[in-house]
């Protein structure tokens, strides 16, 4: 297959993802248990992003404190736990890991 | 000003440190799209057509890995699905938009607008022009996408692969989730998604990642339910 062609249909298809409950909301009635569940999107999507990348940095879950990523994470965590500044909680992040991989 | 205006520059102001993180992220994928064996046109054009950060690393790896191109096009749908969820989450402060608007901030749906916009639905309710502070995070994002994509492409291989510029991700992702974790079911719901992420992880696809976003919903859910039984009793 073409790659143009492959990007539009992944493209289409991403968008229709994107629409589509944009475009059915108001069609029909959403229950009240859907509407409840929609808040937990964003902390269940994210985490699910993030724990693999903290704790799984080569594939294969790693506790220690050799683990960079880990420690350079929590740091961020705790930034962001305290001044919940996201320029703040990537900048200390990003110092953190740099850091630890090249000063140490 | 004019309040349009106005809540057009809320939007972006409320994207940009959102944006710190992601200007490294579409360097990286610049220069790997190329790595890949993609070419500039394709690879910068991928930034806007499929617009979706990880998708289009995996798309790139897999030309790389010369897969199938319907096996490419699946992909890239199964790692983007948690858009529907995202489309659901926000559909309900944007019922009252003409379909044009609906039309041109599905477009803009990604991770970081997304975020940004729902926290100040969420916080602050809907006025007249809520849909100009979407407009002002998603076109930053995507203004800021386009841009990153195009220097990854640009400085290629210029970009020494020992900085850990993709960490930028992660990190953002932190500083998003930390200030929704107010009450415990959405405290369990970050830390069982979490968990099954963990597990999961080795399913193709990124399949994973959808498994642990339903089951972090479901305990957030299962949790509130609970709660709120227990309150009106």
């Amino acid at each position: 297959m073409n790659i143009w062609l492959v990007m539009l249909l992944g493209g289409l298809l991403t968008y229709g993802m994107r629409l589509s409950f944009i475009y059915l909301f108001g069609r029909f009635e959403v229950p009240v248990m859907v509407r409840r569940a929609l808040r937990f999107v964003p902390p269940a999507v994210l985490s699910a992003i993030v724990f693999p990348e903290l704790l799984m940095p080569s594939g294969t879950l790693d506790f220690s404190l050799g683990n960079r990523r880990l420690l350079a994470g929590a740091i961020a965590i705790l930034v962001a736990a305290w001044t919940k500044n996201t320029l703040l909680t990537i900048l200390a992040g990003m110092a953190a890991l740099l850091i630890l991989q090249f000063a140490l | 000003m004019h309040q349009t205006l106005k809540s057009f520059w809320a939007g972006v102001r409320a994207e940009f440190p959102l944006l710190v993180g992601v200007f490294p992220f579409g360097l990286i994928y610049g220069a790997l799209a190329l790595e890949s064996g993609l070419s500039a046109a394709p690879a910068q054009m991928m930034s806007s057509i499929v617009f979706a950060g990880s998708s289009q690393f995996v798309a790139a790896q897999l030309v790389h890995d010369a897969a199938p191109g319907l096996v490419i096009v699946l992909t890239i749908a199964v790692i983007n699905l948690r858009h529907m969820l995202y489309s659901a989450s926000i559909a309900p402060y944007l019922e009252k938009l003409s379909p044009r608007w609906k039309t041109l901030l599905a477009y803009l749906l990604t991770d970081e607008a997304y975020a940004a916009t729902i926290i100040h639905y969420e916080n602050e309710g809907l006025t007249l022009t809520s849909h100009w502070f979407f407009l002002g995070a998603g076109f930053s994002l995507w203004f800021t996408w386009q841009v990153s994509s195009a220097f990854g492409i640009f400085l290629g291989t210029a970009i020494p692969t020992t900085w850990p510029l993709d960490f930028a991700l992660p990190l953002t992702f932190i500083a998003m989730v930390m200030p929704v974790l107010k009450d415990y079911p959405v405290v369990a719901a970050a830390l069982s998604a979490g968990a099954v992420a963990l597990v999961a992880n080795s399913l193709p696809f990124k399949l994973g990642l959808i498994l642990a976003a339903l089951a972090g919903i479901f305990i957030g859910t299962y949790l509130e339910n609970r709660k709120s039984a227990k309150e009106t009793l």
